[in-house]
């Protein structure tokens, strides 16, 4: 009942590892050289105390409620009132816009920790800062930012709108058309597939005002609800049931120009690069559900005896739990190093690719891996662990699905090998 | 108006989570790479220091400063960024490494007292790990203050607090004139998490930090600890057939009779 928020120092400036290289004889000198590069398990202090923050929030006031809100595929209004009040849907935004002014690390430590207790809650965290929250930040007019940031950071849930029935990873494909009519714009379509439109005021619309252009056509349009977002089926789902994904209609909404965010024509743009950050957040979520099955799993190899012992202690469960442990463990290290690397301002896209893909590859495994070794236990409604099965699958399909990161992998290591 | 001053003491404990062992020489329990966190009365302190201010600002009436102590290792500061990050406005380090019973934190407490001069000192009723109970009466002592222990509720008036205790009896309401100290019980509030807006706040809030030296302050142990076991294990139950074979039990083979 007391959860002591557990903050760690951890060392901002960490145990050097030390390389000792000796210089040949016949340069007649000894030079030590030393490298002051941290690990990757490396935080600093706030994302320590985030971290810990975040967990014990989780164990407190998300846990209790995940069962009934995958029985009922409806997220609880608490939890996500919660989640506002803690400032982890505006964690990177600007202060003066009542965010956090937190950093992406931070960012993707909240949605691997949401995702132990709960992938569905931890993908709609998710969804508002990395692909939300940054396109307005990076992409809008000083005006929008006023209008939406803090409506976003502080009681209102956003969108991201590119997908339709039609157009999927061939997402510049889209059909829902943006007509120019004096100082506004008619939008007419469809999008599907939508995370977070059950609960959200704020879309951001990709639709096409020129489709002789092609993709250069494409533009993203900050739209109100109030505009006239009709929001239809949700769909039943496998998994992160308590995650809206509904059908949107657009049936001639007026969008004022000056709801246009960033440059005409440009929505392509935005999305690409939005998503390959996004894909990083996945990863995290991705990370979290296997850490979160493993976790829940494990204390039950050692208190469940067959044949006299521990079946965790059986040869063959040994080797199966370290692969895993392994496995998981490199898909983290993918993860943070992709979260680093964009921090740091180098590319980052290959990376993140194989961050999203991996984790996703070893969620699936782990989550599969830990009903097995839960037995009966395990397949029983009754007990976490096999909500973690049903929701892994996700991993690998949106945001990208896992053929599209191998391509995008690949078209990387074309360029980098090929003259 | 009234603007109040408020100390609130944390320590920083083995979490309470944590399933403790005794350590290989049989000395004391085992802390080497185990988790620590703030002592859970100490929360409730913090949260309650942190409620007063915020009632005073809302009504109106004035507001309240409030500041942590904790007397540790230099880990201890943790505890100290965990109560700025929950909204205390600065924080105090008493840094030792040495064995710190409750007198000695009593006299260091009150070497900050004499430097604060706060209105109240809240601290947690007992510590997790020592569960000792001492220190906030120990320090009422020295500083001649009323004090209210096992605090369930607080009321402030002006200068004064009216407070809730529970005791074995049942519960108690006492009034004490402020300069005063409170220990907290479980029931006072339940604390709060830290948000990452406050989180971010709190790196820029002040830490000072004294060495028992700087205080003046005599902290050698008065009590030693001879030797530290873990308690028997649990024996199966037995069930009986009539109360006369249960008194027998209880008489001549638990020996309680």
């Amino acid at each position: 009942m007391f959860s002591a928020i557990r903050p760690r120092i951890a060392s901002v400036v960490a145990k050097p590892a030390v390389l000792n290289v000796v210089r040949p004889r016949f340069f007649s000198q000894a030079v030590v050289a030393r490298s002051n590069i941290a690990s990757l398990h490396t935080l600093t202090e706030d994302e320590s105390l985030l971290k810990e923050a975040v967990a014990r929030f989780a164990q407190e006031q998300v846990l209790p409620k995940v069962q009934k809100m995958d029985e009922t595929e409806q997220l609880d209004k608490d939890v996500l009132k919660g989640l506002f009040e803690q400032g982890l849907m505006g964690i990177e935004t600007d202060a003066k816009y009542d965010g956090s002014e937190s950093s992406f690390m931070s960012a993707i430590l909240t949605i691997e920790e949401l995702a132990k207790v709960d992938p569905s809650i931890s993908v709609i965290c998710d969804v508002q800062n990395t692909l939300v929250n940054t396109l307005f930040r990076k992409y809008a007019s000083e005006d929008i930012k006023e209008r939406y940031l803090t409506r976003l950071a502080t009681d209102t849930v956003g969108c991201f709108c590119l997908s339709e029935a039609g157009s999927g990873s061939d997402a510049f494909a889209l059909q829902t058309r943006a007509v120019k009519d004096g100082d506004n714009y008619i939008l007419n379509g469809t999008k599907m597939w939508i995370t977070n439109s059950g609960e959200a005021e704020i879309f951001l619309v990709f639709a096409n005002v020129a489709p002789e252009k092609g993709y250069k056509g494409i533009t993203c349009f900050v739209v109100d609800k109030s505009m006239g977002v009709k929001v239809n089926k949700k769909e039943s789902k496998l998994g992160i049931r308590a995650s809206s994904t509904c059908t949107l209609n657009f049936d001639d909404i007026v969008v004022p120009a000056t709801n246009v965010l960033g440059e005409v024509g440009k929505g392509y743009k935005y999305a690409i690069e939005i998503l390959n950050e996004g894909r990083i957040g996945i990863a995290a979520q991705m990370l979290g559900l296997a850490q979160g099955a493993f976790d829940a799993t494990l204390p039950y190899l050692f208190q469940r005896k067959q044949f006299g012992q521990n079946i965790g202690s059986f040869q063959g469960m040994q080797h199966q739990y370290a692969q895993v442990a392994m496995e998981i463990e490199a898909a983290r290290l993918l993860t943070y190093n992709a979260a680093r690397l964009k921090e740091q301002g180098k590319p980052f896209v290959k990376e993140a690719a194989m961050a999203k893909l991996y984790a996703s590859q070893v969620a699936e495994k782990t989550a599969s891996r830990c009903i097995e070794w839960a037995g009966g236990i395990g397949f029983t409604r009754d007990y976490p662990i096999e909500k973690f099965y049903r929701d892994c699958k996700i991993g690998a399909i949106y945001e990208g699905t896992s053929n599209i990161q191998l391509q995008t992998i690949a078209k990387i290591l074309e360029k980098q090998y090929s003259s | 108006m009234s603007n109040l001053r408020i100390l609130v003491a944390t320590k920083r404990v083995v979490d309470y989570a944590v399933k403790i062992r005794v350590n290989a020489a049989g000395s004391a329990v085992e802390t080497a790479n185990v988790k620590h966190s703030m002592n859970p009365f100490d929360e409730i302190g913090t949260e309650q220091a942190i409620q007063i201010k915020e009632a005073l600002v809302k009504a109106k009436t004035g507001t309240a400063e409030v500041i942590v102590v904790s007397c540790g290792p230099a880990k201890s500061q943790e505890t100290l960024r965990t109560a700025l990050a929950m909204g205390a406005d600065r924080a105090i380090h008493v840094e030792s490494d040495e064995e710190l019973q409750p007198l000695a934190v009593a006299k260091l407490l009150k070497a900050i007292v004499e430097k604060e001069k706060p209105d109240m000192v809240i601290l947690g009723k007992q510590a997790i790990d020592d569960d000792s109970n001492q220190t906030g009466q120990m320090l009422a002592g020295l500083l001649n203050w009323p004090q209210a222990t096992f605090a369930s509720k607080v009321e402030l008036g002006d200068k004064l607090m009216t407070v809730t205790r529970e005791v074995d009896g049942g519960v108690e309401t006492v009034k004490a004139p402020l300069p005063a100290i409170l220990t907290t019980d479980l029931r006072l509030n339940v604390p709060r998490y830290a948000s990452l807006p406050n989180i971010m706040k709190a790196k820029k809030k002040p830490l000072a930090k004294f060495t028992v030296a700087d205080l003046g302050v005599d902290i050698k142990p008065r009590l030693q600890t001879l030797k530290i076991a873990e308690p028997p294990k649990r024996q199966g139950g037995k069930l009986v057939e009539s109360v006369d074979d249960l008194v027998d039990k209880l008489k001549n083979e638990a020996k309680v009779l």
